[in-house]
């Protein structure tokens, strides 16, 4: 079970609501990917439009828990005043906490993010940061309460897949005991089942299902890429080797003269 | 007066948040809202008093990654 501020979770994949075609597929494709927890975020309300008032129904149909974003926020202190508006809206304190450094990287602001986590953990919120595979940013962030950490696996949107697979590899075997989830830069389910090798506990993604071709068949591709992935940890894994070694027993083998086996 | 609303100028009689709110027909919505940067909970509206020039921000769930 996915463990995250105490709550349990069957399954480990975590999907972003935005980018879809239609709302029915979006409804239709977080039921395929069996996601229990999706992300959402807050903008702007119109009083002509009230999009976000018929949103409200959406959000009810998908029938998961909600995890609000504060995506494009570029300070602390627009993070944490973000992060208190869907505290009220959305009824949790959870927060998928979101300072962005750079617009062409959407590289997360690792100072003010750790400014913004310390204000939020103290004010009794339950933190996921969006984070890099940064070791000392992580410890900040632990530090100031969160014992969850969503390093990027790539730039958001890029669906590049691992781009540094040792520093997620170090993140994971230098916290043992903090829930890790790899958040953005996944393109394939080949990507997040090696997420999954590694002993994440969980992925969250978007873009990778809502853009795909079918949405719907992607995200049960996904439900099923983090499943095996996740057993393949829990199985062990053998280690690479440089040499070959046959599988087949050599004893025995016909026609075998002891020269081949030098 | 003269406020900021959601990044726009407006003009506007309301006194406080709240009816700020009201006017625009969002009195009952699911929304939230900030001044100046901070985060003004609902049961604190009537009671936030606007000034010129303030910047308000009215917010709504919307889709996200």
């Amino acid at each position: 079970m996915l463990k995250l501020y105490g709550a349990s979770f069957s399954s480990r994949l975590l999907l972003g609501t935005a980018q879809y075609p239609s709302p029915d597929i979006l409804r239709q494709a977080v039921e395929a990917s069996r996601a229990e927890i999706v992300t959402m975020s807050l903008r702007r309300e119109s009083a002509r439009a009230r999009a976000g008032q018929g949103f409200w129904e959406l959000i009810e149909q998908l029938g998961a828990r909600v995890l609000p974003n504060t995506a494009g926020c570029r300070t602390a202190k627009e993070a944490v005043a973000t992060a208190k508006m869907a505290r009220e809206l959305f009824g949790t304190p959870w927060v998928k906490l979101e300072v962005i450094a750079n617009d062409d990287t959407l590289q997360p602001d690792l100072f003010g993010l750790v400014e913004a986590a310390t204000i939020l953990c103290a004010e009794g919120f339950e933190v996921l940061p969006y984070t890099t595979e940064d070791l000392g940013a992580a410890e900040r962030l632990v530090g100031a309460g969160c014992s969850v950490l969503m390093p990027w696996a790539a730039p958001i949107g890029t669906a590049r897949g691992l781009i540094n697979k040792d520093g997620l590899r170090t993140l994971r075997a230098y916290f043992p005991d903090v829930a890790l989830i790899v958040d953005a830069g996944l393109g394939a389910p080949s990507h997040a089942a090696e997420a999954m090798e590694l002993g994440y506990d969980a992925v969250l993604l978007n873009t990778a299902i809502a853009k795909a071709g079918d949405p719907i068949k992607m995200a049960r591709a996904f439900s099923r890429a983090v499943e095996a992935g996740r057993l393949a940890f829990e199985a062990g894994l053998i280690e690479p080797r440089d040499m070959a070694i046959p599988s087949t027993p050599v004893a025995g083998t016909p026609f075998f003269k002891i020269d081949h086996a030098s | 007066m003269q406020i900021l609303l959601n990044g726009e100028p407006i003009a506007t009689e309301a006194r406080d948040l709240d009816e700020l709110c009201a006017g625009l027909g969002l009195g009952d919505a699911r929304i939230a809202t900030a001044i100046n940067g901070n985060f003004v909970a609902a049961d604190r509206r009537c009671e936030t008093k606007l000034a010129p020039a303030d910047a308000v921000e009215i917010v709504a769930p919307r889709q996200g990654g």
